[in-house]
């Protein structure tokens, strides 16, 4: 007889424990090689990365169809903006009001379209992120600075005199908020949340047939997605000291799409390199100056021929990092 | 009163744009399930192609078949090309991904889009372009109260027999009935002996096609045209058909010209610079209420 | 329990009373009363259309009935939300199985436990005791159900990559790892070959000694309705004409007319017109 323990403890082989490591090490050394021009190029991936993750846990992660997340990550970052330059917040502190706010907005937004089916809450959540983009260049109650946006954000102050404002603290802030977000999400992967989600989105009949309470599961990937794009929109902020309108348009909800895509749906590796994709390529291929954007355009096309599952799917099964997060100490055999 | 009816007339004039360009994303949504981002490009395409016949073939043109003849050179031109290169769009772009499913294929489209948008500014160039100003004559009309001018009674009128012979031939020929059938079920089409490609063929190159000569007829009434102006046309034309309900052709027709005549209603009472957030808010409101459209029809999911 | 006195004296786990259900201008299920007692296997059968699937869609909660009420254990449920009454203990299948395709075999069956489990957004992220000690319990629950049903040597394929016969027995699994009071299967032979027919019969009476479960199900085999069941009841155009046991139903006159009377692959169009609401 076999033994009856479940493969989800199953321990990771050192190999992979080490090839982590080696990555951990290499995000963290990078600075120390790179001019300050490369360490901003890769705190932007570093910001599409913690959008990619957010935008994940609702595509990839429930497979809703949200083509609206910009409006999230701008109400975080307008909630940092004009907190910060009207009432002299810091903006530390707003990292989780901004976190608050966009979930708040998730929230309420969200909950009387979360029962739309597929391609319906496709263009609603695009409608939503348009009506945000609208209404903050039409500047209401003169908050939203219109069309120019909001300036003069702050740094982010670390209390005695010290700030984050040059690219190499920039790039450490960002990418300790994306790995500390791998980690918890990592952790939400393989918990009862997020096997609801995944039911979900396997087969929502089902899911529901199965105890999953489909309205509140689909409510909290929005309101947790939102939460994240609000974080992002924060750190964004404060690093280009200003927001405008344009920064949070459809195209950035679609490029949040695509980062999920290409990566592959609910695959956390996946995100990292959607993002990668996403805002390294056309800086690498700035010197083709204005066709770069066509070499962008059909590398899509053509990864969607060659790997339409994304570059690095979710396997499942084999249970993805999970010693190494905490899973509790077992004696696995 | 006199105020209504214009906004009215302008609404239609470019609800009629919405709607031609709606047409285009309902028929490849019917068929295909698929949201042809590429669209907006597609009808940005025709604009510029239109220009180039207009401007530069003008002395050519003009001089063999007269100020009507050119538009009409520039109408052809401009929708042949779009038929040709929406074909090769499903051809390099969609059809090697349709087996792996939609989602690959939204961003198939997206790259086909970004594709499209970034040729049109290699070769026109980053800046507006503007159309020649003399093509029609600049004739108002007063009926009454009513000011209306030539350009947009010609537009009203083209787009209206547009829109009615594609009303005509799917909803009165046997080969529209073949391409409701696909957009209703289209395994079940396929086994009851339609032929899915030359449906497909004909939602690709007539779809363009008609995006293209919208493309034109938006040069004619803005003058001024950019290339990335697909985007915001699209999206509204895109929420238009969804408004319709996607995938039926005369819904599409219907929420383009109640979305133009929303919005600018919307532009005279409310605020010109709120009115696209209020279209977007009945968009949502109308989903909310009825999730398939104005005149989409509800599938069930058989449990 | 072939004693039908035994059975009149059981507790009644599932009952409907003038249970109604329209859709458009059809009635599917037009006043009909089912008494479930424990213990014991109930078969729901009839021609296609009758209206079968549309009774459990009601009793599971997909749909909400137009007239009459559910009680399972005495507890009025009618119009309860399904992931509800999956947790007051009733558990089901489908006729088109429904697994969850792209996840492994164990993940599938850990779905059953949900509704048991409680750890919410932040027990999860910071694993506490608490959370950790229900994933291992959901764990080895979703384990035992699947050696149970003898697949365990499958728990890390993917669903959809398992035989068209072992998906059957996964999602009756899957509906057990919940500890139902009430097992709901529709149509749980269809598609099997013969021995695994064989096999599902010996495993759900097997069920009803081991699992302390009741079996209420849909079925066209009569070889199974008759080898099982302890109390039959025939559905015709949505409404109840018969019940008894096994064999008075066999010789019913007016369930032989209603099975002769229609043809059998015609149901399609009247099955479609129930599901278009």
């Amino acid at each position: 007889m076999e033994s009856i323990k479940p493969s989800g403890i199953k321990s990771i082989a050192t190999s992979q424990r080490a090839q982590i490591l080696i990555v951990i090490g290499a995000f963290m050394a990078y600075p120390f090689f790179a001019s300050d021009y490369f360490i901003d190029i890769a705190f932007f991936f570093g910001i599409y990365a913690l959008l990619g993750l957010s935008l994940n846990i609702v595509l990839g992660e429930v497979g809703l169809f949200d083509l609206g997340h910009a409006g999230f990550y701008a109400i975080g970052a307008y909630t940092t903006a004009i907190l910060n330059t009207k009432f002299g917040i810091p903006i530390l502190v707003l990292l989780p009001i901004s976190a608050l706010a966009a979930a708040l907005f998730a929230y309420i937004v969200c909950s009387p379209v979360i029962h739309l089916q597929g391609d319906y809450l496709l263009i609603v959540t695009l409608g939503m992120g348009e009506i945000v983009r609208l209404a903050l260049i039409n500047n209401p109650f003169d908050l939203t600075g219109g069309p120019n946006g909001v300036f003069g954000i702050d740094f982010p102050s670390l209390g005695g005199g010290l700030f984050i404002d040059s690219s190499i603290e920039f790039y450490y802030l960002i990418w300790i908020i994306v790995a500390l977000s791998i980690l918890g999400l990592i952790r939400l992967q393989n918990s009862r949340i997020g096997r609801a989600w995944n039911y979900i989105r396997e087969d929502e009949t089902a899911a529901s047939a199965n105890g999953v309470d489909v309205k509140n599961y689909k409510l909290l990937a929005f309101v947790l997605g939102a939460a994240l794009a609000g974080v992002a929109g924060n750190v964004y902020a404060s690093k280009l000291m200003c927001v405008s309108p344009e920064s949070f348009t459809f195209w950035e909800s679609c490029l949040m799409f695509c980062i999920v895509l290409i990566g592959g749906m609910g695959s956390i590796p996946g995100v990292l390199i959607g993002a990668a994709f996403i805002s390294l390529f056309p800086e690498i291929f700035r010197p083709f100056a204005m066709y770069r954007m066509l070499v962008f355009g059909s590398a899509m096309m053509l990864m969607m021929m060659f790997r339409p599952g994304g570059f690095w799917p979710r396997k499942r099964g084999a249970v993805e990092f999970r010693s190494i997060l905490g899973a509790p100490g077992r004696d696995d055999g | 009163m006199h105020v209504i009816l214009e906004q009215l007339i302008n609404g239609l004039t470019i609800g009629s744009f919405y709607a031609l360009i709606a047409l285009g994303y309902s028929m490849v949504y019917g068929v295909l399930k698929l949201i042809n981002f590429a669209h907006g490009d597609f009808f940005t395409l025709g604009s510029y192609l239109g220009y180039t016949v207009l401007v530069f073939g003008s002395a050519l043109i003009t001089s063999h078949f007269g100020l009507w003849g050119g538009l009409i050179v520039a109408m052809t031109v401009a929708a042949v090309s779009l038929a040709a290169v929406g074909l090769i769009v499903e051809r390099l772009a969609y059809r090697p991904v349709y087996p792996a499913g939609r989602l690959p294929a939204v961003v198939s489209a997206l790259g086909a889009s970004i594709f499209l948008q970034n040729t049109i500014m290699v070769i026109w160039g980053p800046r507006f372009q503007a159309y020649p100003s003399k093509l029609i004559p600049n004739v108002h009309l007063q009926l009454g109260d009513i000011h209306i001018t030539l350009l947009q009674i010609l537009i009203l009128l083209m787009s209206f027999i547009l829109m009615g012979s594609l009303y005509f031939i799917v909803q009165k020929t046997t080969f529209g009935a073949a391409i409701r059938a696909t957009a209703l079920d289209r395994d079940t089409a396929s086994l009851m002996g339609i032929n899915i490609n030359k449906v497909i063929f004909f939602v690709f190159t007539l779809g363009p096609a008609l995006g293209a000569m919208t493309g034109i007829m938006v040069g004619m009434y803005y003058r001024q045209i950019s290339f990335t102006m697909g985007w915001n046309y699209g999206l509204k034309a895109f929420t238009a058909s969804v408004l319709g309900g996607i995938g039926n052709i005369p819904g599409a027709m219907l929420g383009g010209l109640i979305l133009g005549v929303l919005e600018m209603l919307g532009a005279a009472y409310i605020s010109a610079a709120w009115k696209d957030v209020f279209v977007f808010l009945i968009l949502i409101l109308v989903l909310i209420f009825r999730p398939t459209g104005i005149l989409g029809e509800k599938l069930a999911e058989k449990v | 329990m072939a004693d039908p006195k035994a059975r009149s004296q059981a507790d009644i786990v599932l009952e409907t009373k003038r249970l109604t259900k329209i859709f458009g201008g059809l009635t599917a299920v037009n006043h009909v009363d089912l008494r479930v007692h424990k213990g014991e296997i109930l078969s729901l059968i009839g021609p296609n259309g009758a209206g079968k699937t549309t009774v459990f869609n009601v009793v599971s909660g997909i749909y909400k009935p137009e007239v009459g009420n559910v009680f399972f254990n005495g507890r009025d449920i009618t119009g309860h939300k399904p992931h509800q009454i999956v947790s007051y203990g009733v558990a089901r299948t489908f006729q088109n199985i429904r697994l969850f395709p792209d996840m492994t075999c164990l993940e599938n069956i850990m779905a059953g436990q949900h509704c048991r489990g409680k750890a919410g957004l932040f027990s999860s992220i910071f694993r506490t005791s608490g959370q950790r000690r229900e994933e291992t319990r959901i764990q080895e629950v979703a384990a035992s159900r699947l050696h149970q049903v003898k697949l365990w040597k499958f728990h890390d394929d993917l669903a959809k990559n398992i035989a068209y016969g072992s998906q059957r027995m996964l999602e009756i699994a899957r509906a057990l790892a919940s500890d139902p009071d009430l097992l709901v299967l529709d149509e749980p032979s269809s598609g099997l070959n013969p021995r695994e027919t064989e096999n599902l019969m010996e495993f759900l009476t097997g069920l009803i000694e081991t699992d302390d479960v009741t079996i209420l199900l849909i079925e066209h085999d009569m070889n199974v309705v008759m080898g099982i069941s302890d109390w039959v009841v025939v559905m015709d155009e949505g409404r109840k004409i018969a019940e008894g046991r096994p064999e008075e139903i066999y010789t019913n006159q007016r369930v032989i007319e209603a099975y002769l009377g229609k043809d059998d692959e015609e149901e399609e169009a009247a099955y479609a017109a129930t599901v278009e609401h």
